[in-house]
């Protein structure tokens, strides 16, 4: 398998005036290879969305170093390697959902045909074709949702970045994306990168979990999901499942003491 | 449609009723207060004259708004553009906007002339001038980080961050703005002309009717800037409509 993410040694310092710089990151070091589905996992100021914006070239690392797919960060996301999906959909209030799915295809330069084709082929892959005139606000929190995963694919990217991106969502409207993820996921056989601070949703999701602690962000260890795919609505009862939720608990605990 | 318009029809209708009726019984001389009859019957008997003057007014409105409007926006992006000049300029334009700028009339109709429109619609212009380049800059630079991200994560070039999202995002703050706009550029013609003006405007008309008592009229030539004022208004509403149907306003409507 080839590697899509390498990092290296990366610190992140947010520094202060008063002189008491915040260490956001230390020593970070992890390796993604294609086809995988990583979580970034941890309690709020471990440092996990800051990796992930550091990745994704929002960012840059105070040291150390990003390679993606064999380039720097900034170069990656000018080749338009990524997709990424916030927490918040942030659509487009004006643009129709069509619209919306067209944004990045519209900014690399496609030619309108081309654009509404691939469009409606991401609007069936997250099954919203009705909706595709509607006004994002016409749609609930999921559906928006969904629309920023499908525009999030339109340029088929390498790496999907999701920052914890079904966090503003109820439990079970939760639950329903996480199988709609699962289901996207085998058919585009993207790697992605997840944040999140849901242990079952970490687990659920991933073929690897990172479990990262805060003060400073640093990675405890890995756990490795080895539950069959696809995932199914059942996976979550399984004993394994609950066993995988253990030992990330675990991971976790142990990083507090 | 009934529920929404029936009930300011009412109030307005209870008001002329009042009206009519409470100077009829208390007695109150016409030149303090004239019956709204009075003053229907006078709109009639004036409308030759005051029809045109109106619309002279309306010119030197409609120029001001104009032109203030062209500036506001070319100073806008300029502002928005670069960050250093919208931390010299916005302070600066927000203490200006709330000045009093109808007390330059009396300056500018010395400067160009009491007779010759520039001088009003210079007025105009500098009172439209701030609420639009204000809102403007808002609208352009209150995006939202998140759109911004976005944006930069498709490594768009500024060109399109402007067209597609800034732009757009500034849209329903430039037309609130033309909202207060198209108010304050009657009020701007129309108190410069108190001032002094050509005999044509219908400012001039309505302070010398005033001033000879002649309060029936002087009530017409304001239905008409009145009749203007509304018809300006739902010009941008009308806008509003066609622009912005995605609008968090409209979604009572439609939704």
């Amino acid at each position: 398998m080839t590697t899509v993410v390498t990092i290296k040694g990366v610190d992140k310092v947010f520094p202060s005036r008063k002189g008491a710089d915040t260490v956001a990151l230390r020593g970070i070091d992890i390796e993604v290879a294609s086809g995988e589905f990583v979580s970034l996992l941890g309690p709020s100021g471990c440092g996990k969305s800051t990796l992930l914006r550091i990745i994704g070239d929002l960012l840059p690392p105070t040291s150390g170093q990003v390679v993606v797919n064999g380039k720097t960060p900034a170069e990656a996301r000018r080749d338009r390697d990524y997709g990424m999906v916030f927490q918040q959909a942030t659509l487009l209030d004006w643009r129709r959902v069509l619209a919306n799915i067209e944004l990045p295809l519209e900014v690399a330069g496609q030619a309108p045909a081309e654009r509404e084709r691939r469009a409606r082929e991401m609007l069936d892959l997250v099954e919203l074709n009705e909706f595709a005139d509607h006004f994002p606000w016409q749609l609930s929190g999921g559906m928006q949702q969904r629309v920023a995963i499908a525009r999030a694919l339109t340029l088929q990217p390498e790496l999907l970045l999701m920052d914890e991106p079904f966090g503003a969502l109820d439990e079970m409207t939760r639950e329903r994306m996480q199988m709609e993820l699962m289901r996207i996921w085998q058919q585009t056989a993207n790697t992605v990168i997840f944040v999140t601070h849901s242990i079952p949703e970490a687990v659920f999701l991933s073929t690897r979990v990172v479990v990262m602690s805060p003060r400073p962000g640093r990675i405890v260890g890995v756990v490795e999901i080895d539950l069959p795919q696809p995932r199914q609505f059942e996976t979550r009862e399984e004993p394994r499942f609950f066993e995988k939720l253990v030992d990330v608990r675990e991971m976790l605990r142990g990083a507090e003491e | 449609m009934t529920r929404r318009y029936l009930p300011p029809a009412l109030v307005f209708v209870t008001i002329l009723v009042v009206w009519e009726v409470g100077v009829n019984a208390a007695g109150i001389q016409g030149f303090l207060l004239p019956p709204p009859s009075r003053i229907i019957a006078s709109v009639q008997s004036e409308w030759a004259v005051i029809w045109p003057a109106g619309l002279f007014t309306l010119r030197e409105a409609l120029g001001g708004l104009l032109g203030g409007t062209a500036l506001a926006v070319l100073a806008g992006f300029a502002v928005a553009r670069w960050s250093l000049i919208r931390a010299g300029a916005l302070p600066f334009a927000i203490a200006a906007g709330s000045a009093p700028i109808i007390a330059l009339a009396p300056i500018t109709n010395q400067w160009f002339g009491i007779t010759n429109p520039v001088a009003k619609m210079s007025v105009v212009g500098v009172m439209v001038f701030f609420p639009v380049m204000i809102n403007l800059v808002r609208g352009l630079t209150d995006v939202g980080a998140g759109k911004l991200e976005l944006m930069h994560s498709y490594a768009a070039p500024d060109r399109a961050t402007l067209l597609k999202v800034r732009l757009p995002n500034a849209l329903p703050y430039l037309l609130s703005a033309l909202r207060v706009a198209v108010a304050l550029c009657l009020i701007g013609a129309i108190v410069t002309e108190y001032f002094g003006g050509s005999r044509a405007a219908l400012g001039v008309y309505i302070s010398q009717q005033a001033s000879l008592t002649r309060m029936a009229e002087a009530w017409a030539g304001i239905v008409v800037v009145m009749l203007f004022g509304g018809a300006l208004q739902l010009l941008i509403v009308l806008a509003e409509r066609i622009l912005l149907p995605w609008h968090p306003s409209r979604r009572a409507a439609s939704g």
